[in-house]
């Protein structure tokens, strides 16, 4: 079984997904990150597979992907440092990549390695739903990788509907119309459309993205949905840390208690 | 036929690649704005502006000394008496109009030369919308006169700071902001780029060009049909508009001119043909200069309009099908041909036009074949550009 589909089967609540960027802030600290968020309490892993014109993410994001990629990390070179992983890491492992670096890699190998070493799930953000269904959705599912897609406030009811059809791991709210670490806090209007997508009664788990920091955003986020994911401030906790671990546990845990 | 298909495809480029954050966006803009141009009120208004404040049409102009240095008949599509001074304006207009009718509040846009955000801040400015126009920090540099003119027309101008800060990464910031400000704002893209419906969208409302060349030629000399045209590419707006009529012409040879920088395996270059492969940037498949990796490399060229990675599906298309002809003009090369359209002509160029201009010396033509070159913006905004390189 899809280490997402047993996640989802025996938790439906305060689910947490870390995103952290394949080879930041060192290049060989992408399997120390995945050990230490997992260590410190977190359901999912989310590699952000760096790139050079990332334009869903904001500056925080897109600043490590710089140095991700300066630090010389590559599909390459994320595939041989997973190479193994899972002889430490069992929670479920999604990676997040826009679509070029996947199609130079070429989809299909790209799933393959992705089955190979032990990769659950993906995210393509610049991948769009018909794309995904004419071209690449029988790939995905050969391999065993769940598709992710992502949702919006701006996106139509008749839309998140089709979306839920056409994925089977959990869908992704971006909780208000924002590029990823553009505001903090949870306005009303973000209460409103969360709950708007709660009453559709949708087959997949839903996670909250973008805007989620600390306890109160994560608690507040996890009672409309199974749960939420945290990019921007875990990349800015690791960013200058002298003890990947240490911070990493201490970090989670505050956003954990209660 | 070249054509863009429903899905957006010219053969194999174009699409909308984009975040579903864009979704909506580029829905309501492909859902309706077909509807909204081909209205009877949406061309009244556009051709009415066209004419009184863009000053169209543009004349096209026998280049009698360049013919004779180069023993050809040449012309000079005059898009460069533009109001605001290029072919810009065209498409500008078009999109402030379609953005109002779409009961948008807000514009953005990203610009290289300057040359779209001054058309962009322009019909904001005309039409009392707010305007904020995302720029690179190293061409807010080397265009500053275009940065002033955008702030006495009203306009906010936000640097991009990434990456190589040229166009490439304007163009990432305003999607971004795009992204935060979905509802109530309209981005205006400038050139043959982006998701669909944009490449389409932008070249028709430049294909105004060559529907004026077709007219014009046949007043002149008594055929619609030039034997070649030429035009610069950087995303290609300007010679997506050139070419626009004559795409399934086949007797009608298409020349564009992209920006080799300082020389093709010179690590500093912009010729996206010749370095690129097929691949997505920028919500469009399309041919890119990217590493084995997938990463967009950083262009290089000395005009600010064709430093960048990619170019216009429509463009990749011709390339692969070979209905183009490419070339890519060095930087240097490109500045002669500015120097002698001056001096032949009494014309300075834009530096991305002067590279269409040199584009003469890399092709071969017959002695009395009938050239249109479209002249897409004056130099005015390069002068600071052309004192450094000093070469005149």
């Amino acid at each position: 079984m899809n280490r997402i589909h047993y996640l989802f089967n025996n938790k439906q609540e305060r689910v947490l997904s870390i995103y952290f960027t394949a080879g930041f802030p060192h290049l060989d600290d992408t399997i120390p990150v995945m050990e230490a968020i997992q260590a410190g309490g977190a359901d999912i892993i989310e590699i952000g597979v760096p790139y050079s014109d990332p334009i869903a993410d904001g500056p925080t994001i897109q600043d490590s992907n710089k140095i991700a990629l300066e630090n010389g990390m590559s599909m390459k070179k994320l595939f041989e440092q997973l190479k193994g992983f899972r002889a430490k890491i069992h929670i479920p492992v999604v990676l997040m990549g826009y679509l070029n670096p996947i199609i130079q890699f070429g989809m299909e190998d790209f799933c393959k390695k992705c089955k190979e070493v032990g990769i659950d799930g993906l995210i393509v953000p610049d991948l769009p739903m018909q794309q995904y269904l004419d071209e690449f959705k029988s790939l995905f599912e050969e391999y065993g990788l769940v598709n992710t897609f992502l949702i919006s406030p701006q996106t139509s009811e008749k839309r998140i509907r089709e979306i839920d059809e056409n994925t089977d791991g959990f869908i992704y709210m971006v909780s208000s119309h924002s590029i990823t670490g553009a505001k903090s806090g949870i306005s009303k209007e973000q209460i409103t459309y969360f709950k708007r997508v709660q009453d559709m009664n949708l087959k997949n788990p839903r996670l909250i993205g973008f805007g989620i920091s600390d306890a109160e955003t994560f608690t507040t986020a996890s009672s409309y949905s199974h749960g939420a994911i945290i990019g921007s401030a875990f990349i800015k906790t690791v960013k200058d840390s002298k003890n990947l671990s240490e911070d990493i546990k201490n970090y989670l845990q505050s956003v954990l208690k209660n | 036929m070249i054509r863009v298909d429903e899905k957006g495809f010219y053969g194999k480029f174009g699409g909308a690649y984009i975040p579903e954050m864009l979704h909506p966006n580029i829905e309501e803009l492909r859902d309706n704005y077909e509807s909204i141009v081909a209205s009877e009120e949406f061309q009244q208004e556009f051709q009415l502006l066209l004419r009184d404040f863009v000053g169209r049409p543009t004349p096209l102009y026998f280049a009698s000394r360049l013919s004779e240095t180069f023993g050809a008949k040449i012309y000079l599509k005059r898009e460069d008496l533009c109001h605001t001074g290029a072919h810009k304006v065209n498409n500008t207009i078009g999109q402030i109009i379609l953005a109002k009718k779409l009961g948008k509040k807000r514009i953005i846009a990203e610009t290289g030369a300057g040359q779209h955000g001054v058309a962009t801040a322009t019909v904001c400015a005309l039409m009392g919308m707010d305007c904020t126009v995302y720029m690179g920090e190293l061409d807010i540099e080397r265009q500053r006169p275009n940065v002033e003119r955008m702030k006495i027309l009203g306009a906010k101008v936000v640097p991009a700071t990434s990456g190589s800060k040229t166009l490439k990464d304007a163009t990432n910031e305003a999607m971004r902001q795009w992204i935060n400000n979905p509802v109530d704002t309209h981005y205006i893209i400038g050139s043959v780029v982006g998701p669909h419906p944009y490449p389409e969208m932008v070249a028709r409302f430049q294909s105004v060009i060559s529907e004026e060349m077709k007219w014009q030629l046949k007043e002149k000399e008594g055929r619609e049909n030039p034997d070649l045209v030429i035009a610069c590419v950087g995303g290609g707006s300007n010679a997506a508009g050139a070419f626009y009529h004559y795409y399934n012409t086949p007797d009608v040879r298409l020349i564009a001119a992209e920006a080799a920088g300082l020389g093709i395996s010179s690590g500093k270059s912009a010729a996206t043909t010749v370095l690129g492969t097929p691949g997505i940037l920028h919500g469009s498949k399309t041919i890119l200069m990217q590493t084995e990796d997938g990463q967009v490399v950083e262009p290089h060229s000395i005009s600010a309009g064709l430093d960048y990675p990619g170019i216009g599906p429509v463009h990749a298309h011709l390339f692969d099908i070979g209905r183009g002809e490419f070339v890519a003009v060095e930087d240097e090369d490109a500045m002669k041909a500015g120097i002698l359209l001056s001096r032949t002509e009494g014309i300075i160029p834009a530096i991305e036009t002067a590279h269409a201009i040199h584009a003469l010396n890399m092709i071969e033509y017959r002695k009395d074949d009938v050239i249109v070159i479209n002249l897409s913006g004056r130099g005015d905004k390069d002068l600071e550009t052309y004192i450094k390189w000093g070469g005149y």
